[in-house]
């Protein structure tokens, strides 16, 4: 079988059975990727790692299944087993060939003053290469450029007010320096599991079904105009929240463990954000942020300096 | 790995950029004569600035901020800023809050230590699928298990996949999410346990239990008994600190992992007005060396003459001391759990009970994997003797907080790689200076103004290298410290 369009909306916007795991992803969309298994290198540039920790925790398919099966991870410095020059230049290399073919995966913003040098990522015959120069050089080939992450979608933590590095989005470095290639941002500090693994089965899928240019098409339709999946990030926290009718009955909570009113005089940025938490809920469902404390609008291009203060109103 | 000869006969630099299988960005050089490194530099590549990105902000907005320096210790980072600003706030925490917090930061001990053994270490002693991301490797990548221990340990490693995300589950029961959670808070913990998801904590937790104590612990010492040579390899000063975890009482002054010092072969106790902060051979300006932390400065100067890393040198009464799951173990000197006794009698003929039986075989590669191995199963027994019956389902876990307007605060910790300190200054109610130490600092730091190695380095020296096409030894050492 394999997933269309429509499908995919469906799936990931109808009902979410069971403790709330999305079922988008069964056996046999998994077993049906098998087919084209692209080449995937994954960046690091000012970021936590986080992102690739929680791309860990994916459930449907598992991270084996998507690393053994689903793509081909070429490059990826906290997982693979290679290192140094030989690992550097492998990605390079491996680039070079699947030219125009390939998938690039970025975590972390690109810090751009003093040349880059606020980020260096490894080294070739004793010349150093900054987060800057890869990403400009991988980009520039790739058949698709995706953000994982509000660092490199927008900017994030390392781009907020007080920064020295001048950091910016991988969208901006790219944009500023012609780089056309077509971009995807799956924001979230970190984003969740299903949002980047999700995202990469329906790229994969439309590729394996209309060929790479009106696959990668198919994709960019997805888009809101931030630059993110619609399916994913396409409903307000705020207007789908369990709170909603406490908030509109003005019941507000005012201490964090008072978990029957509404959570927005502690904070919460519901109201600004957009995506599928109140539906999806993290970590094999079992909590997410405002149902715990607040939500921090994480997934907003804002993040963090239009989200803080984080308890207090928006 | 990029290699040139030095100008002096017979040596030969080694670069390793990146280092992989750590978090964050690293660069190793090393200097090899005879088979053996005789010098080392650590070179950090990245600098992304949150103390300057923290000032004029909401002083509570730090321990969501800071949270986000690290992606697999974001719950260590939660708890030093939050015992910041505890202290700066004046606020006790209650005891269903202290105990919720070890449960919530407890889960992330063991799915850190985890993580760390099988998905970044682990590639250095077994043979991955031959498929990337586990190809390419080095040529003779000096892999020595039996193909069917080798297939066993493969098996193993996708299982832990599986236990390190329970894991994050237990976290998230009670934290919110995970990476980066949401549910610990300057005054305590968000979320009051309810008997229902204390039932599904433990429920997972049983699983997360049975995995390390009969899997990753035995399975250490097993590998360990392939590679017995590298008991003898990165020594480094054996000098350890710890500031202590897991607080056991209220007054916060019992820890589960206590605080201590051990210096040039004495214990000491822990006194932290002697910490310092040097940047002489970092890319920081003159003006932020030899400070204490609460007068900590961070002023990147990238071009500086000599530098090359963006990590401070930090020393404690101007010693380096390694930090980490091992600095722990020897500080606190526990039991050794049964299985570890049992495998070091039947695999390696030695007789010990206690931690520091090991003797120096502790202070090397394998000995900082056992010392991770037998902390996590410390921690789940903690979290199963103590924390899972301490724990009041529906009593108070939060204390209301006020802002000062001026205030200091310090924060102590564990994160599982080593010791973490926050420090912030309150002015006008709003953060005027706030320092983050984490275990980087203490392990992976560059050269001091003393003109001492930093632990990692000095770990380095007398590394075996035969082959300097396969610098193996070199990384493992790296990695066995979790930087
Ligand atoms: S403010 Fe937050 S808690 Fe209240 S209804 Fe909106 S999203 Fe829900
Ligand atoms: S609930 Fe808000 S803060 Fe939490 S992950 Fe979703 S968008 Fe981010």
């Amino acid at each position: 079988m394999s997933l269309t369009r429509r499908d995919f909306v469906k799936l990931c916007t109808g009902t979410v059975a069971g403790f709330g795991i999305s079922q988008m992803f069964n056996p046999e969309i998994v077993h049906a990727l098998k087919k084209f298994v692209p080449n995937c290198f994954w960046l690091q540039g000012q970021g936590c790692t986080g992102c690739s920790v929680s791309i860990l925790n994916s459930v449907h398919p598992s991270i084996a299944e998507v690393l053994l099966e689903a793509i081909n991870l070429d490059f990826h410095p906290t997982i693979m087993g290679c290192e140094g020059e030989q690992a550097f230049s492998y990605m390079f290399d491996q680039a070079k060939e699947q030219a125009g073919k390939y998938v690039l995966i970025i975590e972390g913003a690109v810090p751009v003053a003093e040349d880059g040098h606020f980020c260096v990522l490894g080294e070739i015959e004793h010349k150093d290469y900054t987060m800057l120069e890869t990403t400009i050089k991988m980009a520039k080939d790739a058949a698709l450029v995706v953000n994982v992450g509000t660092c490199s979608a927008y900017g994030g933590i390392p781009a907020a007010k007080g920064n020295l590095t001048e950091s910016k989005s991988v969208g901006q470095v790219l944009a500023e320096n012609g780089v056309k290639t077509p971009v995807v941002n799956i924001p979230g500090c970190p984003p969740h599991p299903d949002w980047m693994v999700g995202t990469l089965v329906v790229a994969i899928n439309a590729i394996e079904q209309h060929g790479l240019e009106k696959g990668l098409a198919e994709v960019v339709k997805l888009l809101d105009d931030e630059g993110r999946p619609v399916p994913f990030y396409g409903k307000n926290i705020h207007d789908n929240c369990p709170y909603l009718d406490q908030f509109d009955q003005d019941n507000y909570a005012d201490v964090f463990t008072d978990k029957s009113k509404c959570r927005y005089e502690l904070g919460c940025k519901g109201p600004l954000s957009n995506s599928d938490c109140f539906k999806r809920k993290w970590n094999g469902g079992v909590n997410w942020c405002v149902e715990n404390s607040v939500c921090l609008g994480c997934v907003e291009p804002g993040f963090p300096d239009e989200m803080s203060p984080f308890y207090e109103p928006c | 790995m990029s290699q040139a000869s030095d100008a002096t006969k017979g040596k030969l630099k080694i670069a390793i950029d990146p280092v992989t299988r750590i978090e964050g960005h690293l660069k190793a050089e090393v200097l090899v004569e005879g088979g053996k490194v005789v010098d080392a530099w650590l070179s950090g590549g990245m600098y992304r600035g949150f103390e300057n990105i923290l000032v004029g902000r909401d002083p509570r907005d730090a321990a969501q901020l800071t949270q986000r320096l690290c992606g697999v210790c974001p719950t260590a980072h939660s708890t030093a800023s939050c015992r910041a600003l505890d202290d700066a706030f004046e606020v006790k925490v209650t005891t269903n809050g202290r105990v919720t917090r070890n449960l919530i930061f407890g889960a992330n001990y063991l799915q850190s230590h985890i993580l760390h053994f099988y998905h970044l270490a682990a590639l250095d002693f077994v043979r991955g699928p031959s498929k990337a991301p586990f190809v390419p490797r080095f040529p003779h990548p000096d892999l020595r298990l039996d193909e069917k221990t080798n297939a066993a340990a493969v098996d193993q490693y996708v299982k832990a996949l599986e236990i390190r995300r329970i894991c994050h589950e237990m976290v998230a029961m009670f934290g919110g999410k995970m990476p980066h959670i949401s549910g610990q808070v300057a005054g305590g913990t968000t979320e009051i346990p309810t008997e229902e998801k204390l039932k599904e904590y433990a429920s997972r937790f049983k699983v997360v239990q049975k995995f390390v104590s009969e899997v990753y612990v035995p399975t250490v010492y097993l590998i360990g008994s392939v590679y017995k040579d590298l008991f003898d390899v990165g020594r480094g000063y054996k000098n350890c600190m710890a500031y202590g975890v897991f607080p056991l009482d209220d007054e916060e002054s019992e820890f589960l992992l206590k605080s201590g010092v051990y210096i040039d072969g004495k214990d000491e106790k822990f006194d932290s007005d002697l910490i310092r902060e040097y940047v002489k051979y970092s890319w920081f300006d003159e003006s932020c060396t030899d400070l204490h932390p609460s007068k900590g400065k961070t002023i990147p100067q990238v071009h500086k003459d000599g530098a090359y890393s963006f990590v401070k040198s930090s020393r404690y009464n101007k010693k380096p001391v390694e930090v980490g799951p091992l600095a722990r173990m020897w500080v606190q000197n526990p039991d050794l759990s049964p299985m570890g006794r049992k495998q070091l009698k039947e695999l390696f003929g030695i007789e010990a009970t206690k931690f520091r039986d090991l003797g120096d075989m502790a202070f090397s590669i394998m000995g900082r994997h056992i010392a991770r191995a037998e902390e996590a199963y410390i921690v789940a027994n903690a979290i199963g003797d103590i924390w899972l019956k301490e724990v009041k389902p529906g009593e108070e876990t939060y204390v209301k907080t006020n802002i000062p307007v001026s205030a200091e605060g310090l924060g102590l910790t564990e994160a599982p790689r080593g010791s973490l300190l926050h420090y912030i200054n309150i002015k006008n109610s709003v953060t005027a200076n706030y320092q983050l130490m984490p275990a980087t600092l203490w392990n992976t730091n560059p050269r001091d103004d003393m003109g001492q190695r930093g632990p990692v380095e000095q770990a380095l020296i007398g590394c075996p290298v035969p082959d300097e096409s396969n610098p193996v030894n070199v990384s493992r050492i790296i990695r066995s410290f979790d930087p």
